[in-house]
This record gives C-alpha cells, sequence and structure tokens, in this order.
C-alpha cells in the first residue's frame, strides 16, 4: 500500500509525524499504548494477589480484628469514628505507593538491562523522554485503577463520611501514586545493580509504608517523630486521602498536601526523564 | 599410578563426613553474600520496624492484653509475635526464592552433585545457612527487646532456640513445596499463603480475636504455634501448649527435609 | 576402570517411557582415553551420566572404578573429574571461587584448593580473569572453565562430554595437548564428540553409538579398515537438467558403482569407496561424466559411521 502510494504522490503517501520531524509527546505515549495493555493484560492475573487481595488481608486483620480491640474514640483517632474508618484511607494510600514502586523497581530496570524494551523503543521515532513519559503514564493509571477498585470495595463498610469522599481519596492515592512512581523510576535509572532494589525497599519504601501515619495517628510517634513524619510525602498522601474519606478536610492542610504531591512529582518527573536519558546514552 | 604424578601426593581429597559436607554449603552461600553485606545489615530491621510502628505507635491505642492468665502491655505482646513472623518471613525468603533461582536457574544443584556431596548435604546445607541468618536476626531482635525493657524472665534465653526451631520448620517445608515449581508465576501463591499467615496468627491480637472453629484452624497452624510458643518464652508463662509447638514445628521440619531429599534425587539424579 | 554388561537407562514410566540407552557393553581400562561417537540423541550423555554415579542406572550392571554407583556414588564421585556437556557454573560465585569452592565439595583443604585453582587458571589461560564475574566470561572461556573444574581433584577418571563445543581452533589444540599430557600421567579419559579428528587424535579405541546401542567398537584405524576402503572419491554434480525434484547424485549413483567397493549417496554428493580414489575419478572421466567438483580424500571415521548408520554424524 506504501508503495503504491510513493510511486503516485511521495510526500503525500509519508505518515505524517515522519513528515513534521517531531512527535508530540501526546502522540508518542499513543503509540506506545498497545504496548503497555498488551503487557498489562498479559500480566494482570499474575499480580492479582500482591495488588488486591494482600491489602484486603491487611484491612481484615488490622482494621477489622486488631481494630476491635481499640476503642472508637475519634478524639484519638484524628477524627475518625471506628479505628476501620482510620485505618482504610492510610492502608490504601500506602498500598498506592507500594503498587506504584514495584511498578517502576524491576520492571524498569528490566527494561534496558534485561529484556531490553526501551531500545527497540527508541529506535524508532519516539524519543527517550517520551519512553519515560508513556511508562509512567501507565504505571500511574495502573494504580489508579488498583486503588478505585479498593476503594469501591470497602464502600459498603461505613469508611466515607460523605458522598465525595470516595472520589477524592481516589484522586488523593492516585496523586500519591504518581509522586513514588516517578521517583523510583528515577532512582531505577541510576543504580547499576538490582540489588539495590532490596536495600531500598527495605530502608525507605517499608519504614514509610509503617511510620507515615497509615496504621496510627502521627502524633503517637512523640513531638520529634511527628514533625519528621509529616516530613514524609507519604504523610501527605496519606493525610489527604484520610481527611477526604472523613470529610474533614481543612482548606490550609489540604492545599499543602496537594502542593507536596505535585512537587514531589513534577521534580520527580525531571528525575525520572533526565535518568532515562543519562542510561540510555550509556 | 601416583609416582607419574608426583603433583598428586601434595593433594589430598578426603572422604566427607556428612557434617562436612553441609557446612562446604554454607560456606558456599556465605561467599557469595560478602559482597550483599547491606542487603545483610539491613533485614535486621524489618522486625524491629514492625515492633516500633505496631507495637509502639498503634500500641498507644491498646491497653493491654490478657495472655495465658497474664495482663501484657500491647508492645510486649506484639514483639514475640514479630519475633518469629521474622524467623518465618526470612524462612520463606531463602526457601522459596533463593533457593528457585538456584534449583532451576542457576542449576547450581546438578554440579554440586557431580562431586561427593549428596542430595541429603545440599538439602541440610541450605537450612543451616538459612538459620545462620535467621538466627543472627533473632539474636539481635532479643536484645532490642530486652534494651526496650520488654523481658522480664530467663525463660526468654530459650526464645532463640525457639525461632531458629520456626526456621527450621518453614525453611524444609518451603524448599520442599518449591521443588514442585516451575516458574516464577507460582510465587503469587507462596504470597497468598504468607501474607495471611503472617496477619492471621496472633501476631498482632490475641487469638481471641477468632471465634468458633475459626479459632481451631488458626489454633493449628504452623505459625500460629511458633508465635505462641515465643510469647510464652518471652512473658514467662510457659504450659504444656509450650511443648506441644515444640514437637509440631519439629516435625513440620524433619517432614520437610526428608520430602526435598527425594524430591532433589527425582529432580536432579535421573 | 568401567565395566558395562546389557547397561540401560529408560527415562519416564508406562506408555511415555523412553529407552535411550538400550542394553550397552563396554570396557574401559585403565589410563586409556576412551570415545563414544554418535548423532544427536544416541545417548552418549545419558551413558556418560551413569558412568559418572549421578543418573541411576535402569538396568544391567555397571561397574566404575570397581565400584558399584548404586552403593557406592560418593566414593566413585571423588575420584571421577566431569565436565558436562552444558556449563554448571556457579554465577553468583567468581571465576576462582568457582574452582575454590568446587575443590572444597572434594574435601580438599582451603589452602590446598586455593594453589589447586589458581594452577589450574594458568592451565586454562583464565588468570587475567580470575576475579571476573563467570556471567561477564565469553562462552568459549566458561567451557574452559568448567573442564579446569572438572580437574580440580585431579581425578583418576576424567569424563569429558563435548569439552570442545564452542572452542576456538587455537584453544582446541591446546586442550588436545593437555589432554594428552593427562593421559601420558596415566588419568583415563572418557570422551564424547560429534568432531571425527578431535575422536580419531584423542581416542585409543572409541564405540559408535546409534540410538541407544553400540554400533561398533574398536581403535578408530581398526574401524576404518574394518568398515570403509582406505580412500574415498567425493563427486559432485550440477542439478540435472530439467528434472528439478530429483537428487542428480542419485540418478548418477548407478553409473559409477562399478568403479568402487561401495557407493554412498548423500542430498549434496555421492561417495564412491575404493582402495584407489584417483583411479576411480579417472574411471568417472573416462566414462564422459562431468561433477562439478570432484575431491578424493582418505576413509574417516565419519564414512565408519556413515556405513554403519546409514546417516552423516553431524547433521
Ligand atoms: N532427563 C531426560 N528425560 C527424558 N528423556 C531424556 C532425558 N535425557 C535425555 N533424554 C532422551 O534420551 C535420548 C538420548 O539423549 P542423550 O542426551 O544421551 O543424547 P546424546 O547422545 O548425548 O546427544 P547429543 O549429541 O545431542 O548430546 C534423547 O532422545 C533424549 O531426548
Ligand atoms: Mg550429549
Amino acid at each position: 500500500m506504501a508503495t503504491a502510494g510513493t510511486a503516485r504522490t511521495p510526500a503525500a503517501a509519508t505518515p505524517r509525524a515522519a513528515q513534521a520531524g517531531r512527535l508530540s509527546t501526546v502522540e508518542a505515549v499513543r503509540r506506545m499504548a498497545p504496548y503497555w495493555l498488551t503487557v498489562s493484560l498479559r500480566t494482570w492475573r499474575g499480580s492479582v494477589v500482591s495488588a488486591f487481595l494482600a491489602p484486603v488481608f491487611y484491612v481484615v486483620a488490622m482494621g477489622v480484628l486488631l481494630g476491635g480491640f481499640i476503642d472508637s474514640d475519634p478524639a484519638r483517632l484524628e477524627g475518625a469514628p471506628t479505628y476501620l474508618a482510620f485505618i482504610v484511607p492510610g492502608l490504601v494510600a500506602g498500598h498506592a505507593m507500594q503498587t506504584a514502586v514495584a511498578d517502576t523497581s524491576w520492571p524498569v530496570f528490566s527494561n534496558f538491562k534485561w529484556n531490553r524494551v526501551y531500545d527497540s523503543m527508541v529506535a524508532t521515532p519516539i524519543t527517550v523522554r517520551q519512553v519515560a513519559v508513556a511508562h509512567l503514564f501507565f504505571v500511574w493509571v495502573r494504580v489508579t485503577v488498583v486503588c478505585a477498585i479498593f476503594d469501591l470495595v470497602v464502600a459498603p463498610f461505613d469508611v466515607y463520611a460523605a458522598w465525595w469522599s470516595p472520589v477524592a481519596a481516589l484522586g488523593a492515592q492516585s496523586l500519591t501514586g504518581l509522586a513514588f512512581a516517578t521517583l523510583m523510576y528515577g532512582y531505577s535509572c541510576r543504580i547499576s545493580s538490582d540489588a539495590a532494589f532490596g536495600v531500598v525497599f527495605r530502608l525507605a519504601v517499608f519504614p514509610l509504608f509503617l511510620f507515615s501515619g497509615a496504621f496510627f495517628p502521627v502524633a503517637n510517634l512523640g513531638p520529634v517523630g511527628e514533625v519528621v513524619a509529616k516530613l514524609t510525602p507519604l504523610w501527605h498522601g496519606v493525610n489527604l486521602s484520610r481527611t477526604c474519606s472523613l470529610a474533614t478536610l481543612e482548606p490550609g492542610t489540604a492545599l499543602l498536601n496537594v502542593g507536596v504531591l505535585l512537587a514531589v512529582a513534577g521534580l520527580g518527573a525531571w528525575w525520572a526523564t533526565s535518568g532515562l536519558e543519562r542510561r540510555m546514552a550509556s | 599410578m601416583s609416582a607419574a604424578r608426583p603433583a598428586a601426593a601434595r593433594l589430598r581429597v578426603l572422604p566427607l563426613t556428612s557434617w562436612q559436607a553441609t557446612l562446604l554449603l554454607v560456606e558456599r552461600n556465605a561467599i557469595t553474600y560478602r559482597s550483599e553485606w547491606k542487603l545483610f545489615i539491613t533485614g535486621f530491621l524489618e522486625p524491629v520496624f514492625y515492633l516500633l510502628s505496631i507495637g509502639i505507635g498503634v500500641g498507644q491505642l491498646i491497653d493491654t492484653f490478657e495472655f495465658n492468665g497474664q495482663q501484657v502491655p500491647y508492645a510486649e505482646f506484639v514483639a514475640p509475635g514479630m519475633l518469629a513472623a521474622s524467623a518465618f518471613n526470612g524462612a520463606l525468603l531463602d526457601s522459596c526464592f533463593n533457593f528457585f533461582f538456584k534449583l532451576k536457574h542457576q542449576r547450581l544443584y546438578d554440579s554440586v552433585l557431580a562431586t561427593p556431596v549428596g542430595t541429603g548435604d545440599v538439602a541440610r546445607g541450605e537450612v543451616v545457612w538459612g538459620q545462620l541468618r535467621g538466627g543472627s536476626y533473632s539474636a539481635a531482635f532479643l536484645v532490642v527487646m530486652l534494651l526496650l525493657g520488654y523481658i522480664h524472665t530467663w525463660w526468654a534465653v530459650l526464645a532463640l532456640p525457639a525461632a531458629l526451631l520456626i526456621g527450621f520448620a518453614f525453611s524444609a517445608m518451603a524448599m520442599a513445596c518449591t521443588t514442585w515449581f516451575t516458574s516464577w508465576q507460582d510465587f503469587e501463591k507462596v504470597t497468598l499463603v504468607q501474607v495471611p499467615l503472617f496477619l492471621f496468627s496472633a501476631t498482632f491480637f490475641p487469638v481471641t480475636a477468632f471465634e468458633g472453629w475459626l479459632r481451631w484452624v488458626v489454633e493449628c497452624t504452623p505459625l500460629y504455634r511458633g508465635v505462641v510458643l515465643c510469647r510464652e518464652l518471652t512473658t514467662g508463662a510457659v504450659s504444656v501448649e509450650s511443648a506441644i509447638s515444640v514437637v509440631y514445628l519439629l516435625v513440620m521440619g524433619t517432614i520437610g527435609l526428608v520430602v526435598v531429599r527425594r524430591r532433589l534425587g527425582t529432580l536432579l539424579l535421573t | 576402570m568401567i565395566q558395562a554388561r546389557g547397561l540401560r537407562k529408560t527415562f519416564g514410566e508406562g506408555a511415555s517411557a523412553f529407552e535411550a540407552v538400550k542394553g550397552i557393553d563396554l570396557d574401559v581400562r585403565r589410563g586409556e582415553a576412551f570415545g563414544f561417537l554418535g548423532p544427536n540423541g544416541a545417548g552418549k550423555s545419558s551413558t556418560m551420566r551413569m558412568i559418572a554415579a549421578v543418573s541411576p542406572v535402569s538396568g544391567g550392571e555397571l561397574s566404575i572404578l570397581g565400584l558399584d554407583p548404586a552403593t557406592d556414588g560418593p566414593a566413585i564421585r571423588a575420584r571421577l573429574g566431569v565436565c558436562p556437556q552444558e556449563d554448571t557454573l556457579d554465577s553468583e560465585l567468581n571465576v576462582r571461587d568457582n574452582l575454590v569452592i568446587y575443590a572444597r565439595y572434594f574435601g580438599i583443604s582451603r589452602s590446598d584448593a586455593r594453589d589447586r585453582a589458581d594452577e589450574l587458571l594458568e592451565l586454562v589461560n583464565l588468570t587475567e580473569k580470575a576475579r571476573a564475574k563467570v556471567d561477564d566470561l565469553s562462552g568459549g572461556m566458561k567451557r574452559r572453565l568448567t573442564i579446569a573444574r572438572s580437574l580440580v581433584n585431579r581425578p583418576d577418571l576424567l569424563l569429558l562430554d563435548e569439552p570442545t563445543t564452542g572452542l576456538d581452533p587455537q584453544a582446541r589444540h591446546v586442550l588436545w595437548d593437555q589432554l594428552f599430557r593427562l593421559k601420558q600421567q596415566g588419568v583415563t579419559l572418557v570422551i564424547t564428540t560429534h568432531y571425527m579428528d578431535e575422536a580419531e587424535q584423542l581416542c585409543d579405541r572409541l564405540v559408535v553409538m546409534d540410538k541407544g546401542v553400540v554400533a561398533a567398537e574398536g581403535s578408530p584405524a581398526d574401524l576404518i579398515r574394518q568398515h570403509s576402503s582406505r580412500e574415498v572419491a567425493e563427486l559432485r554434480f550440477g542439478l540435472g537438467d530439467g528434472h528439478d525434484d530429483t537428487n542428480p547424485h542419485e540418478t548418477h549413483a548407478a553409473g559409477v558403482a562399478a568403479y568402487g567397493d561401495r557407493v554412498e549417496v548423500l542430498p549434496d554428493r555421492l561417495l564412491v569407496y575404493s582402495a584407489d580414489g584417483d583411479a576411480v575419478l579417472e574411471a568417472v572421466h573416462g566414462r564422459g561424466l562431468r561433477p562439478v567438483a570432484t575431491l578424493v580424500r582418505r576413509s574417516t571415521l565419519e564414512d565408519v559411521f556413515l556405513r554403519l548408520t546409514g546417516r552423516t554424524l553431524v547433521d
């Protein structure tokens, strides 16, 4: 078909983008979409347990069973009527971080080290930066979908204070996922051996999950601990998710939370794209 | 013949006792770990983080729990649970992921079995190595518990062998299961078993949270036996049940070892 | 050293059972170099693994170094050196540690193991790579390391399953030379190979295996004498005029049959066996036939194999 076209009107038959010389990022992401869709369709089955079942187990064990031993005192639970209502939005935000980080660690490293998918992508008109943006975009979509399903599942258990709570909380969780996806992406591009992941998971991801207010009010960490916890991006995600869920938003704090997450995501996007550019150049 | 090969006189190939053969596998693993000391050190932090987060952070929302007739503060209640759970998690990591890698990807044991070292030595060597690592984490964790003032009884000294016993039982059993795995996809099944055992084995709350038959089921699971055993020892509330737990875990580990040995034979010596 | 009577190996059970080795007899004497020759799937590796005491015997008798592999496995393996067909190096250890740790599995003391490792690295020319990761070696280097590893315990009996596959010609000749020296030191060698030249150079005696049975046995020269003529004339004819699908060599086979003792038709050439190859060529030309290429050479084990099995060795 293309050859026939070339014979008649060469210029008109050349694909539009090649003619333009440069692809727009939106067009590049659109072109990579079939790849990422195929990959997610092929692998979703293998991640059902860690993506959906594991957090449900956490909610039941901590929220329901352990929560049964905890007094339902809003004054000690940042305004939550029950421990379950307190922990669920925090856990989902923490889970957003973990999913994002898991999707941008080994999978990214493997794409330039082992199966070399990136190499084949940049051998086309797509640029390195666009490759990074597209991958991050699809991680973001996946994290958002995972959190949305989760928010739906817990809806019947009286954890939302207002009709708009789940939607707003999902926004907070999705933003949290994006921020951490970009950070981890940039890190993955800059390490030389995948052994470095073990250390960062144990020293950064895991402590963040445990101490950023998902399981208990950060006030319980003492004055210093509380300040430190509030400096972490995950606390901002957890707090935003929780205040949305409990409908206890205060404009000042909410704006701060959103601002911090957006700033991290923005910086992270630069850190990620420049990381991949450096990696692909070497 | 040796006259024609003078150099051979220098090299003595000695018959190995099975204990020596076991330690050779440990030596091999220790060498590979030299470059991964960061991973080794940080592994110890996991239970400590849990203890500080759940035990202390969440603990402030909870008063005390009754355990074998004693009132136990929440953090002291959770700490032995974390001791047992970390032995359990470490055993699974070693015996599922690392063992699978060596067995199926690296095909390490194919070459080992071409030497005088046998399948039983391989099984024992891997378990002993796992316990050396897990045991040092457990010992360090007990020191942390002591420093935080959670230990008031000499029985607690026995919590270290108890943690080793838990590690042994789960290492051997997990290795046995891993011999049937064919791809990394199978590890999703490990998570499916690991997470519920970790969360529902009375690690974070008393078994009284379960009612009726459910409680019976929980009391029969291996990690529950390990958790109560550790808790009985660190709180000093030792009972007949402690002995039941010990026997339970010993039997489980021994069965696991026998199965691993057999399976390595059928997989590699064909 | 090795004695086998009616040795069998069956994989699987019941309906899906597959007999890879179907009752072979072997006698390998101390100090000799013994070869297994055969096409893919002949059962060479299966036999080697039984001799290495890592694969249980399914039937018949097998004695290695006077011991029974079923009961004395560890004692046999302690005196054996094994270079398996596929490299099984330890990718988590560096090159030198691969040798040191492997030596330790034989109960060799740590200091002896280190000395031995350095000595062997020198031998296979890998001293510079001592600290390298195994994964960073080239295929041929890995092969050399595997061969070095098989020597770590100064074995009495060395089993080499296709040792030179993947080696460059120079490394191959170096290895032949080393194996020759080992043999002179009294080490018994058992080698499988697809290379005729290798078998002819290295082996005192060999068996040709095919489909799990021994097709012939003897020294390379004996085998050639018994199963082939002294020389071979190879004739290659161009494609026939018009009749596309038929092999032109088949068409010509009957015509040249009279000039030699025997004729073999291959897809790409015609082999005429005779004591005097040049005479065959002359006769062929005399008859007015015009092959596009001709070659006269001495008979090799390849011809023996062709004669015995009707197939070429390396397909
Ligand atoms: N573990 C096994 N399970 C089932 N069948 C096997 C096994 N190992 C070998 N076989 C079969 O036994 C036959 C002989 O295999 P073997 O490896 O001994 O051949 P070989 O002579 O070494 O061939 P090659 O020249 O390709 O190395 C083959 O048909 C093979 O498929
Ligand atoms: Mg073979």
